[in-house]
């Protein structure tokens, strides 16, 4: 039921009480290093995007989106990795990474235009480093690699210039492990030094295959034969993965070459709106995680630091605003123009995709040109 | 206070159906939004609905156990005041009759929705107009020495049956990459007969395609229709500056957001208004008897994909502007997925076609087979036009329009294209 008897960092114990192991002690730094402020930011981010996912749910139930992918569950391993990543590195996300997203300034409904299908995806990642959502499985992680490669062929790299270095993060699941893409990453950023953090999320069910049926070794361990090495974080303690991902993207952009975190989690919902989990796993498994519940942990963590109750009041509050604020505005988002469907194919023109644009152009204007 | 209708979701990337397994609400219960309505089952899951309104149960419009389609309405509730939810309904026929029930709006999810109306689906015909197969501009970078000319096999293969020399030809690509319409353009300089315009002179002195399928079908109905109904037809143009006017304000109204609003869809209630004082104009011949039809099922012409098709608006008189508007949105998307069924073909009563819109001012359509009438549409341009003893420019169109003379006589037809040409020119008559 448990992947256990490995070693794993963690702060914060399922009960919220904070406690560093010597050989963690360096992660242990990080985290005295944080103000209040920040560990507040936490905790809103992780109630705000569980408040969101929700509310995208439901809204995928009742038929205004095409579908939901939920990361309820995954959210500490999510915020503590995206608030770690620094103001130059460049993010190569999977499909779930709602709360990676929010911690790189990505519209919320940017991510519900493109599962309503109205655009795909629609925010720059020039601006917010966060590259576009990657539905192939895996193949985010050899994109990744490719620009961690470019950034050291650059000299972006171990320059000691914090202003001008930079590292890459890709986040992929267990299930995209058992992918050729990721192993041919792990090898050429092995290879070539590339400044690159793997960050999996080991949720720990590809659909409806278990880990068990994806691996025979843990997967921190899966870049070892590769020469990249790993640790196991526990991925529903915000401040071990907060921690991790910043020693190690650190480590990364002074030219340490490249590192494989396995943050072990637990996906609580469907892998989609269009999935039914009850098939294929217990009620039992689920109520162990449930348990275990990454924003839970914080919340008493934070209470016993001597945060009070009306900033859990206020970020309550903030969350129904926002779902009825993105209900809203999902109901009132237009139609897309049918022509708009060729605009992104080529970056440039082509005979091609022109030769249908003006078809569709034509015959749309014999039922009712004149335009 | 309203109420309001949630029709079945697709809860999951293209379902078309779905049991409803148990109801957690009865009427006269208080829903919020959000809150669990029922539980379905569907080809891949049992998942629970949400409601989409706060307000009290009116009624559950489907039973435990029974399956319905994706877009039924399943539950009414009672809101209060202006629900933000609420739209008018896509399509009546959606709507039961005599049924004031406002629908929640399911919005047509990009490669979902297909009702499963259609039965069978027809392999989509290749559009096979010619177009260049040239390769999108690569990446790649020449690995040569900076002279080398860059271009793909494919172009290098253009080149040499044009008999280009590539090293003659400034690439305009990427990095200097010589593309195809480098290559073309070098052939045209070369020689002026050669280039995309004008065709090369074919090998063969004749070229013989078989007669089957819609070509054979559109022949067949054509031939019919020339030889058995004596054609007549007659012109006459129109200052059509107010429906261009009226088309820019329905298109700015709040009504018609999101709808398209073109010059066609006023022609349409044009003819549906001339009609109802012409009534012959839509009629058929039968020899022993002619029928008058007191109900429009109104026809438009398509070229689609797989030919020259004539899908018709069933009861196109019933509806009001928005609702033909839809329709005839409805129909052009039907018709371009090559989706058209034979019933959305047959019964048309009159047939309006938009030959303007390739640029000619009018024409003399032949009747669609089984009708008296069809309008052809020509193109709307700025052409001088005398008002008042003064030469001013206007929106100037043509409308034609044939006749079956067994049926329609000429006074008829004149009385009934005038009719038309009047409503162009003032759509305002249409409010009468």
């Amino acid at each position: 039921m448990t992947p256990a008897t490995e070693p794993m960092l963690q702060l914060l114990a399922p009960d919220g009480s904070y406690g560093v192991e010597k050989e963690y002690s360096r992660y242990g730094e990080v985290i005295d290093s944080l103000g209040e402020d920040q560990l507040k930011t936490f905790y809103r981010d992780m109630a705000r995007i569980r408040r969101f996912d929700q509310e995208a749910i439901a809204l995928q139930r009742q038929g205004q989106l095409g579908l939901w992918v939920p990361a309820i569950g995954q959210e500490a391993a999510q915020i503590g990795s995206g608030y770690a990543v620094g103001k130059n590195d460049h993010i190569f996300p999977s499909y779930r990474e709602h709360g990676v997203a929010i911690t790189h300034g990505v519209e919320l409904m940017s991510i519900l235009k493109m599962m309503r299908g109205v655009n795909h995806g629609g925010w720059n990642p020039e601006e917010t480093r966060f590259h576009l959502y990657a539905i192939v499985l895996g193949s985010q992680v050899l994109h990744a690699v490719g620009y961690a490669m470019g950034v050291k062929l650059d000299g972006k790299v171990g320059t000691g210039d914090l202003d001008n270095d930079l590292a890459v993060i890709s986040y992929f699941g267990d299930g995209a492990t058992a992918e050729g893409d990721v192993s041919e990453s792990l090898l050429f950023a092995a290879v070539n030094e590339a400044p690159i953090v793997f960050f999996i999320q080991n949720n720990q069910w590809a659909i409806s295959s278990n880990i068990t049926s994806q691996t025979k070794v843990p997967l921190y361990r899966r870049g070892e034969g590769f020469g990249v090495p790993g640790l196991r974080v526990d991925g529903n303690d915000v401040l071990a993965c907060y921690a991790a991902t910043k020693i190690h993207m650190d480590e990364a952009r002074e030219g340490k070459g490249p590192y494989l975190l396995e943050a072990l989690t637990y996906r609580i919902g469907a892998h989609t709106t269009s999935d039914d989990p009850t098939k294929y796993r217990d009620e039992e498994e689920v109520e162990y995680w449930r348990q275990r519940d990454p924003i839970a942990r914080f919340e008493v963590f934070l209470r016993r630091q001597g945060v009070e109750e009306d900033f859990f009041e206020e970020v309550a509050v903030a969350g129904d605003e926002l779902a009825k604020d993105i209900r809203e505005q999902t109901f009132a988002l237009p139609k897309p123009p049918l022509e708009s469907i060729f605009d992104n194919v080529y970056s440039d023109d082509h005979p091609e995709i022109n030769a249908q644009r003006a078809w569709l152009r034509a015959y749309e204007d014999q039922m009712g040109g004149h335009e | 206070m309203s109420i309001a209708k949630f029709p079945l979701p697709d809860v999951g990337e293209g379902l078309t159906e779905a049991e409803i397994v148990s109801w957690r609400v009865s009427p006269g219960d208080k829903v919020a939004v959000n809150q669990t309505i029922c539980e379905i089952e569907t080809a891949k899951s049992v998942v629970e609905l949400p409601c989409p309104f706060e307000g009290e149960v009116s009624e559950l419009l489907v039973a435990e156990g029974d399956t319905v389609e994706v877009g039924t309405p399943i539950i009414s509730v009672v809101v209060q005041g202006n629900a933000p939810l609420l739209s008018e309904p896509d399509s009546p026929a959606n709507e039961p009759e005599g049924d004031t029930g406002a629908e929640y709006k399911l919005p047509n999810l990009v490669g979902y929705g297909d009702s499963g109306d259609v039965k069978s689906r027809r392999k989509r015909a290749v559009n096979t107009a010619p177009i260049s197969t040239a390769i999108p501009v690569s990446m790649v970078k020449a690995a040569a020495a900076s002279d080398a000319v860059m271009a793909k096999p494919p172009i290098r293969k253009l080149a040499k049956d044009l008999g280009v020399d590539l090293a003659s030809v400034t690439g305009t690509g990427m990095h200097g990459e010589i593309t195809r319409e480098d290559v073309v353009g070098s052939a045209s300089q070369a020689s002026v007969f050669k280039n995309l315009t004008t065709p090369q002179q074919p090998s063969k002195r004749e070229e013989r395609i078989p007669v089957k399928g819609v070509r054979k079908a559109i022949a067949t109905a054509m031939v019919k229709s020339a030889f058995t109904a004596p054609h007549v037809s007659i012109f006459v143009d129109v200052d059509a500056t107010r429906t261009m006017e009226y088309v820019k304000r329905l298109k700015s109204s709040v009504d018609f957001a999101g709808i398209k609003v073109t010059p066609l869809l006023i022609m349409a209630k044009a003819m549906i208004w001339a009609i109802r004082r012409n009534p012959m104009v839509n009629s058929t011949w039968t020899d022993k008897e002619i029928i008058v039809h007191n109900f429009v099922n109104l026809g438009i012409a398509a070229a689609t994909p797989r030919g020259l098709i004539v899908p018709n608006i069933k009861d196109a008189d019933s509806m009001n502007m928005l609702e033909l508007a839809q329709a005839i949105e409805q129909l052009a998307a039907t018709a371009r997925d090559g989706k058209t069924t034979p019933e959305e073909m047959a019964e048309g009563t009159i047939t309006i076609t938009n030959i303007g819109v390739f640029g000619v001012d009018t024409g003399t359509p032949i009747l669609n087979p089984g009708e008296v009438s069809i309008v052809a549409l020509g193109s709307i341009r700025k052409k001088p036009w005398v008002v008042d003893d003064e030469i001013v420019v206007r929106q100037i169109t043509t409308i034609g329009a044939t006749f079956d003379h067994r049926v329609v006589d000429g006074d008829v037809a004149s009385r009934f294209v005038q009719d038309v040409a009047s409503v162009i020119e003032e759509p305002a008559l249409l409010l009468d």
